[in-house]
């Protein structure tokens, strides 16, 4: 692919910082939005990284983001290090959590964050290692739609 | 010639080009060429935010005048609720509405059993509704554009229930027309509206229908005339005033007015466009969904906050608020039938006609690779920028600006932190010292102008 139509920006994510939390996937929404991205996948997009950005923020130190967007693949990737996931298979039940009681207060922490994640995402891929931190690999189809 | 109608105009006469209304144009639609404000046309919402703006006037409201009555048979007013908060605690919308007869209406038609009976169809359609949540008012028109321009995935989302007042005009003609035995395009309907984006309600239904109403009046037109029309007006008992009322109805010209009357429903109300703006990216993120229904206007405390009002907005809304809480105390209940208004909704009656179309900006280019490739040029322009938005190229931001570079609307020229670089240049072109120290000086009293308008 000619690297004149991929469009690639990185977004600094820190753990902790709830008050800004949601930026990112407000910046990547109206980056779609602009490129004309299907607003099908726009909102599944936004979900997927509004729940990995949320994770960065309740469990890791500080995480990237990156986005890559081709004419066929829109690629999220989010690395993040941290305390990691001891297991990916619980980590990926639905309502498992290992989330605070403070955490839950403010609606977060139900257990459907990576499960969403996959269920939004065309292709989903996570990788972690206990102690260092957690890789995602969140992909879109984009070639099945014509832009508007 | 152009697609979308808009209820605002700007009178270039006027227009000093003094950027404030492109910096609260809440969806950038604003630029400032060659000293006057322009609007690019498919970004506009109509939010009338930059009405209030204006230190020059120079943003026009568009609504009918006066002299539009003369074209109709037989006239109906409809005021909002909104023109009940304008005046002190005495006087009540009966004599008000007695006001507005004597200003040459053949009738006045009091809103808020409407509003109250829609206020009930709200709640039928909650309960039976199993999509995807929350449902969002489409009380505010500026509102429903926000959604068909920037938030189209959101579009279903609408509550498809006919406006009081288009239900109301729909009505009312029905049965004048019945009772006077003329036709029903020989009775005009006539809005008196707290603000401008009624109007493109009117004027282009977002639901592509066609409306009820014939036309807007601003408050703020027939204010003086109405005060002096009331004086004199004999008033009945304050508690016999208080008896029509529907308690339901009068809510509607406040933020959080629907939501009171949805007891039981998880509600939600926002009011101003920048608050609506953070609501709608919640939304979109998945956040809401335990909400049943949102209640959002795009003036700050609702229809009383409207740029065609008269009355400060947070006196006017506690006067409604007032006025609630006195028809509660007094238990009074003036309220539409609730059986009567079941009935009628299993019979559609307060369905809208058509349906919200979403109106999406259109993206960078119509081709996704050459839009991937020009929205990397935008940001690579972002990067070379200050980033201080200090607007002096004409943009609201230098963000707004790059995205204009892009599409050729600006050139890179227009940004002044370019102008040292230009000058430099220049004055390399131009051989000797002189020369060199005169382009010091030039550009520094450049560069201090943005930073004196900083606020």
């Amino acid at each position: 692919m000619n690297d004149e139509y991929v469009l690639s920006q990185k977004f600094k994510i820190k753990g902790g910082d709830f008050s800004n939390a949601g930026r990112t996937s407000t910046s990547i929404k109206e980056i779609l939005k602009e490129i004309g991205i299907d607003p099908s996948i726009v909102i599944r997009a936004s979900i997927a990284v509004y729940e990995a950005e949320m994770n960065v923020v309740m469990y890791a130190n500080k995480g990237m983001v990156t986005l890559n967007i081709t004419p066929v693949k829109l690629h999220l990737k989010l690395e993040d290090e941290g305390q990691g996931i001891a297991d990916i298979d619980q980590a990926m039940k639905e309502g498992f959590s290992t989330a605070t009681h403070e955490m839950r207060e403010m609606g977060f922490g139900a257990g459907m964050g990576l499960p969403n994640i996959k269920k939004n995402a065309d292709r989903f891929k996570i990788a972690s290692r206990l102690g260092e931190g957690t890789t995602l690999d969140i992909i879109f189809c984009l070639n099945k739609t014509g832009n508007k | 010639m152009s697609q979308y109608f808009h209820s605002i105009r700007i009178d270039t006469e006027k227009c000093e080009g003094r950027m404030k209304c492109m910096r609260v144009c809440p969806t950038r639609a604003i630029r400032v060429r060659n000293g006057k404000a322009t609007i690019i046309e498919e970004k506009c919402i109509d939010c009338g935010e930059c009405i209030t703006a204006c230190p020059h006037n120079a943003i026009v409201p568009l609504t009918d005048p006066f002299g539009e009555l003369s074209k109709f048979q037989y006239t109906v007013a409809i005021p909002s609720p909104a023109l009940y908060a304008q005046f002190g605690r005495e006087i009540l919308p009966e004599k008000i509405l007695s006001g507005i007869k004597k200003l040459g209406f053949d009738s006045a038609f009091d809103l808020a059993l409407t509003c109250g009976e829609v206020s009930f169809a709200i709640q039928e359609y909650l309960r039976d509704y199993k999509g995807p949540k929350p449902l969002i008012s489409n009380a505010c028109p500026a509102v429903v554009r926000l959604i068909q321009v920037n938030y189209p995935e959101l579009i279903d989302q609408l509550i498809p229930i006919e406006l009081p007042r288009e239900l109301a005009g729909r009505e009312i003609k029905k049965k004048l027309s019945k009772k006077l035995k003329i036709d029903e395009n020989k009775i005009g309907a006539f809005y008196l509206t707290p603000c401008p984006v009624k109007m493109i309600s009117i004027k282009q239904p977002a639901e592509k229908g066609k409306s009820f109403l014939d036309g807007a009046i601003s408050i703020a037109d027939i204010y003086g005339p109405l005060l002096s029309a009331m004086e004199g007006i004999e008033k009945s008992s304050y508690r016999k005033a208080l008896e029509s009322i529907c308690i339901l109805g009068v809510g509607w010209a406040m933020v959080g007015g629907i939501c009171r009357t949805l007891r039981l429903k998880n509600s939600m109300a926002v009011s101003g466009l920048n608050e609506i703006i953070k609501v709608f990216d919640d939304i979109e993120r998945g956040k809401l969904r335990n909400i049943d229904f949102i209640e959002a206007y795009s003036c700050l405390q609702g229809c009383v906050g409207g740029s065609l009002t008269v009355e400060n907005l947070y006196t006017s809304y506690n006067k409604i608020l007032n006025l609630i809480e006195t028809l509660e105390f007094e238990q009074i209940k003036a309220c539409p039938d609730i059986r009567e208004v079941r009935k009628l909704y299993s019979q559609n009656y307060f369905l809208i006609k058509g349906k919200f179309e979403p109106r999406p900006l259109k993206p960078l280019d119509k081709d996704l690779a050459k839009a991937i490739k020009k929205r990397k040029l935008k940001e690579e322009i972002n990067e070379s920028l200050p980033k201080i938005d200090c607007g002096v190229c004409g943009a609201p931001t230098c963000l707004a600006f790059a995205e204009d570079v892009v599409l050729g609307d600006a050139s890179l020229t227009d940004c002044i932190f370019d102008l040292p670089n230009i000058i430099e240049k220049i004055s390399k072109e131009l051989s000797g010292s002189h020369n060199e120290s005169v382009s010091l000086n030039l550009d520094r009293s450049k560069i201090n102008k943005p930073q004196k308008k900083k606020e």
